[in-house]
C-alpha cells in the first residue's frame, strides 16, 4: 500500500509539475523579513511550492523543530551538542544570510564617527568605563571634545540572535567576558538598562544623552542611525556596511574548512576589511526526511534562496554569503537522504 | 412517556448542563495550576526557596532568581495605585457631583476611551513623551522634595520603576474611575438630600455620606485596577528598564514577572530555562491569587465597617 502510495506520488511529481507541496517552518525573528520575502518571490516563480514560516523565535523554532512539528527550522544561535544527540545527529545547519550587530550611541555634542577599540566596547559593557570623557576613549578618538556624561549602556531585553551576535563578539575579544557574563541570546548583563527589541534599545538610546547600547545592522541602515567604528582583529577600524558584513564571512572561512557543520562564530574574524560584530543566521533542516517530494522542494528551494535569492539580501539590510561558500553549502543539501537516497544534485550553471 | 416524566428528564439534563458549565472554570484553573506547576518542577527541585529570594538571574550560568520581579511586580502595581486612585475617584466625584451635564458624557467617554488604547502604544507614548516629560518636571521636583530619602536617590535613565508606576496608572485608570462613577450614581439621591437638607455642604456630603456608602464599590474598583497593573506586560516592559535587581530608588530600573517571561519565552532554549520560566509564572499566578485574596478580605472588612457606620447614624 505504502509503495503504491510512493510510486504514485513519484508518477504525479514526474507529470505534472503543480502537485502542492506545502512546506511549514518556525523559527528566528531575525531573518523573519528576508525569509518572507524569498517564500514571496520563490513561490511567485513555483507556484506549486507553498511556504510559511513563522517568526515565534529561535528557542520556539528549534523545539518545533526537534519535536518535528516543522520541516525547517530558523535559529540565530546554533543547536548546542545535547540538543543535535537529541536527534540522532539527524541536523543540518545551512547559513542563508548574514547579519550584525553595530555600536550606536547618543552624544548630541559629538558630530564626527566615534571610534571604538576592542578592550573599550569590553570595560563599557563591563561597567569599567563609566564616563564618555574616560582617558582612553579620548586617546582614540584625537580632536574629538568628548562630554563629560555618564555612559548609559543599553541592551535587548528580549531574548534575541541580537544579542547572541553582541555577546559572542564581547565572548572574544575580552576574556573577562567569557569568564564573567559568557555568551547568550539573554545574559546577565552586568550594567545597563534593557529596551525590548532593536525599536526599544534604539528609542531609548535616541532618547537618553549619554546612552551607549547596540542594535541589528539593517536596522541601523534604514533609520539612519550613526553608528561606531569598530577595531577589527587587523587593527583597522571598520565602518559597519554589507560588504563589510560579508568580508567578515569571507575571513572566518579559511578558519572553517570546507568540512565544517557551520555551527561557527564569526566574530572577530581575520581579514583587513572585516567587519567584527557578524553572524550567520542558520535554516535547520534534517540529514534525512521521509518525504521525497518535500524534501526536493524544500532542497530546491534552499538552493535558490543561496543562489538567486542572495542579490535581495542588501536592500533588505542583511549581508549575503560570500560566493565561495555555496559549493561547501552544495555538498550538505546533496547529502540529504530520504530513506537512504539521496534526491538532489547540484545543479549545472 | 408521561408529560411529567419528561418535566424530569428535561430538568435532570438541564442541571447537569449547568454543573458541567460551573464546574469548567475551577477544572480550567486547576489544569492551568497543575501544568505551570509540572513545568516548573525541574526548577522547583533545582533551586528550592532560593528561587524566591535571590536576584541573580543569569541563563548563561543557568541560575534562577526570581526577587527582583516578584519586588518590581509588586511595587510598580503600588505605585500605580497610589497615582491613580486619588485620581480615578476625584474624576467619578465630579462626574457625578459637580460636572455639567455636557462635560459628564464628554469627560466620561474619553476616559473610557483610555482603556481602548493598546498596550503597546502605551509603551510608545511613555518611551517618547512620559520619560522625556518625567525627566523635565516631575524628577527634578522629587529630587528637591524627597531627594534626601532612598526611595528617591541615584541617575535616572529615564527607564525605571517610576516610568512603569505612570504608566500603568493612566492604564488602570479608566477602570477604577468608570466602575467607582457607576457606584457613586447608585447611591440614592435621598441619601445626599438628607444630608444637604441637615445643612452639610456639597463636600461634607459627598465625604462623609456618598463615599462611605460607596466605599465597598470603590474597593472593588480599585482591585480591578489592581489586577490589571499585576499583569500588564508589553507597556511595562518598554519602561521599567528590564534590570533585574532590587533597588530602593523609584528612578532606578527594575523588573517584572510578567515582563521576564514575555521578553525571554521566545528565545529560551534549554529546558531548566523554560522551567524557570514557567515557575515565574506560577508565582505571578500565586501573588495575584494572595493580592486578591488580601483585597477580598479588605472589603468584607470595610463593608462590615460601613455597616457599621450607617447603624450609627
Amino acid at each position: 500500500m505504502r509503495s503504491m502510495l510512493a510510486a504514485l506520488l513519484l508518477v504525479t511529481a514526474a507529470g505534472c509539475s503543480s502537485e502542492t507541496v506545502f512546506l511549514n517552518g518556525a523559527g528566528a525573528t531575525f531573518p523573519n523579513i528576508i525569509y518572507q520575502r524569498w517564500m514571496l518571490d520563490y513561490n511567485g516563480m513555483h507556484p506549486n511550492v507553498q511556504m510559511n514560516y513563522q517568526s515565534i523565535g529561535s528557542g520556539g523554532g528549534i523545539r518545533q523543530f526537534s519535536d518535528g512539528t516543522v520541516d525547517f527550522g530558523g535559529s540565530d544561535a546554533p543547536m548546542n551538542d545535547s540538543a543535535i544527540a537529541a536527534l540522532n545527529n539527524n541536523v543540518l545547519h545551512i547559513p542563508t544570510v548574514l547579519g550584525a550587530d553595530v555600536l550606536v550611541y547618543n552624544l548630541p555634542e559629538v558630530t564626527t564617527t566615534l571610534r571604538f577599540t576592542q578592550d573599550v566596547v569590553a570595560d563599557m559593557f563591563l561597567g569599567r568605563i563609566t564616563r564618555w570623557h574616560d582617558a582612553r576613549l579620548r586617546a582614540i578618538n584625537p580632536g574629538v571634545t568628548l562630554p563629560d556624561r555618564p555612559i548609559i549602556i543599553v541592551y535587548r531585553s528580549d531574548g534575541s540572535g541580537t544579542t547572541y551576535i553582541w555577546t559572542d563578539y564581547l565572548s572574544k575579544i575580552s576574556p573577562e567576558w567569557a569568564e564573567r557574563v559568557g555568551r547568550g541570546t539573554s545574559v546577565s548583563w552586568p550594567v545597563g538598562i534593557g529596551g525590548r527589541g532593536n525599536e526599544g534599545v534604539a528609542g531609548t538610546v535616541r532618547q537618553t544623552p549619554g546612552a551607549a547600547g547596540y542594535v541589528e545592522l539593517g536596522y541601523a541602515l534604514i533609520n539612519n542611525m550613526p553608528a561606531g567604528l569598530l577595531r577589527n582583529r587587523a587593527g583597522n577600524f571598520i565602518e559597519p556596511t554589507i560588504p563589510a558584513v560579508t568580508a567578515a564571512a569571507a575571513g572566518a572561512m579559511a578558519m572553517m574548512g570546507p568540512d565544517t557543520d557551520f555551527r561557527v562564530s564569526i566574530t572577530d574574524p581575520e581579514g583587513a576589511d572585516a567587519y567584527p560584530a557578524a553572524s550567520f543566521t542558520w535554516l535547520l533542516m534534517h540529514r534525512e526526511y521521509t518525504d521525497q517530494l518535500k524534501t526536493r522542494a524544500l532542497i530546491d528551494f534552499v538552493w535558490w534562496v543561496l543562489t538567486d535569492g542572495q542579490v535581495v539580501g542588501p536592500e533588505l539590510g542583511y549581508a549575503p554569503l560570500p560566493a565561495q561558500m555555496q559549493s561547501w553549502i552544495a555538498d550538505r543539501l546533496a547529502a540529504i537522504t530520504v530513506e537512504g537516497e539521496t534526491v538532489w544534485q547540484r545543479p549545472d550553471r | 412517556m408521561t408529560a411529567r416524566g419528561t418535566r424530569t428528564v428535561g430538568d435532570t439534563v438541564f442541571r447537569v448542563v449547568l454543573t458541567a458549565f460551573a464546574l469548567v472554570i475551577p477544572a480550567v484553573m486547576l489544569a492551568l495550576v497543575l501544568e505551570l506547576g509540572l513545568q516548573a518542577w525541574p526548577s522547583i527541585t533545582r533551586f528550592g526557596a532560593k528561587f524566591l529570594f535571590t536576584s541573580t538571574w543569569d541563563p548563561v550560568a543557568e541560575i534562577y532568581g526570581a526577587a527582583p520581579m516578584i519586588f518590581g511586580t509588586l511595587v510598580s502595581s503600588l505605585l500605580a495605585l497610589l497615582l491613580a486612585v486619588p485620581l480615578a475617584v476625584g474624576t467619578a466625584i465630579f462626574l457625578t457631583e459637580f460636572s455639567p451635564t455636557w462635560m459628564r458624557r464628554t469627560v466620561g467617554t474619553l476616559v473610557e476611551l483610555l482603556a481602548a488604547i493598546p498596550s503597546v502604544v502605551y509603551g510608545l507614548w511613555g518611551i517618547f513623551v512620559l520619560i522625556p516629560l518625567l525627566r523635565r518636571f516631575v524628577v527634578p521636583v522629587l529630587e528637591a522634595t524627597l531627594g534626601w530619602t532612598p526611595l528617591v536617590s541615584g541617575e535616572f535613565y529615564g527607564n525605571s520603576m517610576i516610568a512603569a508606576g505612570f504608566i500603568l496608572a493612566i492604564m488602570i485608570l479608566p477602570y477604577i474611575a468608570t466602575v467607582s462613577r457607576e457606584v457613586l450614581q447608585a447611591v440614592p439621591t435621598s441619601q445626599r438630600d438628607a444630608a444637604l437638607a441637615l445643612g452639610a455642604t456639597r463636600w461634607e456630603a459627598v465625604w462623609s455620606v456618598q463615599l462611605p456608602y460607596a466605599r465597598t464599590g470603590i474597593v472593588g474598583a480599585i482591585i480591578l485596577g489592581l489586577g490589571r497593573a499585576l499583569g500588564e506586560t508589553m507597556a511595562v516592559t518598554m519602561v521599567i528598564g528590564n534590570r533585574h535587581e532590587i533597588s530602593t530608588s523609584i528612578l532606578e530600573p527594575g523588573y517584572t514577572m510578567a515582563s521576564v517571561i514575555a521578553n525571554e519565552f521566545a528565545e529560551a532554549t534549554t529546558s531548566l530555562y523554560l522551567s524557570a520560566l514557567f515557575e515565574i509564572g506560577l508565582v505571578l499566578f500565586g501573588v495575584t491569587v494572595v493580592v486578591n485574596a488580601f483585597a477580598r478580605l479588605l472589603v468584607w472588612r470595610v463593608a462590615r465597617g460601613s455597616a457599621a457606620g450607617s447603624t450609627a447614624l
